[in-house]
């Protein structure tokens, strides 16, 4: 079976600026697949290249095997929930649903019920006489969903789509996209900047810097067993050692890192440092070490005795909690 | 660090004094003060002057002129409005009506692309060509644009002369032997008013065109592919129902200023009247002005009338 989507040393260039660079990719078809980075890391771009939004400057794009290039997007199987949803404020929430199924020719009564079928699946019920704009945003993002699915893509792209919701409905939402997902068994893609939300809904996800992909893995791989620097500092701000430290702790000299969370503080033992700041986040503490100059972040669960700002402490870890990433991460 | 409080400083400062220092207090407490002292002036002078003389016109529609005397009654009467249906008048009216139609589904095909290029794709520089191109055309006379149509237009003129070039004649003389646009050349035909018509009111048109266009956001477009539609069909079930009430707006100045204008078809065409030569005729030489009265309320009933049909068909839906 050919991968649902697969990029084979695919750029985008606009102007000097190189927004793709010599990407390679390959998702599997049913897979929830996330593009996590920084904005300008191209990750948007490569979504848009899938949709057929953007042509490649170099390149081949397959989806389901077939080439990609030189397609437009009103000939591509795949829809897109758009970050800001673009639901058509002209019409009402049905017949934003309805639309794609209005464009194929389907009759009137028939995509009168798929829409309120694919409504019912996204949970709003009853709103296919509402405009967009009656509607709030959780709402939105509903509905942009349901107008997707509804045509039953190849693989859905899905823009941020949580970015502008508040925390509480982020989270919900999550959950319901991967019910969602592994109901439909579509291949979803998933651009976020949200390492958070990357690492709770993906099976895989590709970790972008720059135009290139830094890394692709599962969210224990990525998170474990960074590859460089930038993905020990991305996915979930890890400490990153520079080889003089990691040399100094663990006698090897080589970029490391290691988690924040994995740190303990002790008595006797470890290694001495000096406490030069701390912040309570609810659920923990987060300590700023100075360890010969370098700093050290440190995750202290709640409940427990916090340090105070300059008195000197001493921490250990796991052993394999320290994870080399080679001289030149 | 320079930015720390200076311990002079006192938390609330001292009014600033003064007629304005007082007014800008008074103000801020009261902003619908300021709301009715910018909206009086405006709205004094649309109440009386211009609504005044709107109602003091319908007025005189509904006198009637003295056949012998050639005295103005003032009694109410709908003679007036009966002239209007008489078989030369309501010719007139059709004539006027018809060319403003055509005059405003002409404008609106030829604004569109043009109204489209510079809402999506022109930037910066381009823009500014764009503005100037569109309002360059708003600073000379009109006068002096209607006589050198008169000019382009005429037998002898640079269109025949362009054709003859081209050997394409035959082109502009068949069209000018056909009947109703027909005539002795483009500057004396039905034809040449129209071509003048919607050269003058094109900015009209492609101003608010371009800025309903505007406000549709790039992405409902990318959406609209997305989902499968064609150029095409993105044209008509997204771009065009969000462009629509701009259309609109530039269809309420192309129509109703091609219904009232008296001077172009006066210029250029042919000795047949329009509504506005008439008007101008009646109130002037005949001195018929109640006469001259109907014949205005005409376009604005008729303005009032397409208004209505837009609203109902659903044309300001996206506002």
């Amino acid at each position: 079976m050919p991968y649902a989507v697969s990029f084979q040393q695919v750029s985008r260039h606009f102007g000097s600026v190189r927004a793709v660079d010599a990407v390679d990719l390959e998702i599997e078809p049913g897979e929830f697949f996330a593009m996590l980075g920084p904005s300008g890391s191209g990750k948007t771009t490569c979504l848009r290249l899938i949709a057929g939004f953007e042509q490649p400057t170099s390149g081949h794009i397959e989806i389901f095997g077939e080439t990609a290039e030189g397609v437009p997007p009103y000939r591509r199987n795949v829809n897109t929930v758009f970050q800001d949803y673009a639901l058509f404020p002209h019409l009402n929430v049905a017949d934003n649903v309805a639309y794609g199924l209005m464009i194929r020719g389907v009759g009137k009564a028939e995509r009168t019920r798929e829409a309120e079928a694919a409504l019912e699946m996204v949970k709003l019920p009853g709103y296919g006489s509402r405009k967009p704009g009656q509607l709030s945003g959780g709402q939105r993002q509903r509905v942009a969903l349901a107008r997707a699915l509804v045509n039953k893509p190849k693989v859905l792209l899905l823009d941020e789509p949580l970015g502008a919701l508040d925390l509480k409905l982020r989270e919900q939402m999550q959950e319901e996209l991967k019910v969602l997902q592994k109901a439909l068994g579509i291949t979803f893609v998933f651009v976020t900047h949200d390492q958070g939300e990357a690492l709770s809904m993906a099976d895989r996800i590709a970790v972008f810097n720059e135009g290139r992909i830094m890394q692709t893995g599962t969210p224990e791989e990525i998170y474990r067993r960074p590859k460089t620097r930038f993905v020990a500092d991305f996915v979930g701000s890890s400490n990153v050692l520079s080889p003089q430290l990691t040399e100094r702790l663990a006698g090897v000299a080589e970029w490391s890192s290691l988690r924040p969370e994995d740190i303990r503080l002790g008595a006797e033992g470890g290694h001495e440092a000096t406490v030069t700041g701390t912040s309570f986040l609810g659920s923990a503490t987060r300590l700023t070490l100075d360890v010969t100059g370098e700093k050290i972040s440190v995750l202290l669960p709640s409940g427990g005795r916090v340090p105070e700002q300059g008195k000197s402490v001493r921490f250990s870890w796991n052993s394999d909690a320290l994870h080399l990433m080679g001289a030149k991460a | 660090m320079s930015i720390a409080a200076t311990p002079a400083a006192a938390a609330i400062l001292p009014g600033r004094g003064g007629i304005g220092g007082a007014l800008s207090d008074a103000f801020w407490r009261n902003p619908k003060l300021l709301l009715f002292l910018m909206l009086t002036p405006p709205l004094l002078w649309l109440g009386v002057i211009y609504l005044g003389s709107l109602f003091a016109l319908l007025l005189q529609s509904f006198f009637s002129i003295d056949e012998f005397s050639g005295l103005v009654v003032r009694e109410f009467t709908l003679k007036t409005y009966g002239e209007l249906l008489r078989p030369s008048n309501l010719d007139i009216i059709v004539r006027t009506v018809t060319m403003a139609g055509l005059v405003t589904i002409a404008s609106a095909i030829i604004a569109f692309p043009i109204a489209y290029f510079a809402a999506r794709y022109a930037r910066g520089r381009w823009k500014a060509v764009f503005y100037l191109g569109v309002m360059l055309p708003l600073w000379s006379s009109y006068l002096v644009k209607v006589y050198a149509w008169k000019l382009i237009l005429a037998k002898e003129g640079i269109l025949t002369w362009v054709f003859e070039k081209l050997h394409l004649t035959f082109l502009i003389d068949g069209w000018l032997a056909l009947p109703v646009v027909g005539g002795n050349s483009l500057s004396v035909s039905p034809t040449g008013t129209f071509l003048v018509f919607v050269y003058v009111w094109l900015p009209f048109m492609i101003l608010p065109v371009q800025a309903a266009l505007e406000r549709v956001p790039g992405n409902l477009l990318e959406a609209s592919a997305d989902l499968g539609a064609s150029p095409s069909q993105t044209f008509r079930n997204v771009l065009l129902p969000l462009a629509l009430p701009g259309v609109i707006a530039g269809s309420i100045f192309t129509f109703s200023l091609t219904l009232g204008d008296y001077i172009i078809p006066q210029i250029i065409g042919t000795s047949h009247l329009f509504i506005g030569m008439a008007v101008y005729a009646h109130q002037g030489t005949a001195g018929n002005i109640p006469l001259a009265a109907a014949f205005t309320v005409v376009p604005v009933v008729i303005m009032g009338i397409y208004l209505w049909l837009a609203k109902r068909a659903g044309a300001f839906n996206a506002l």
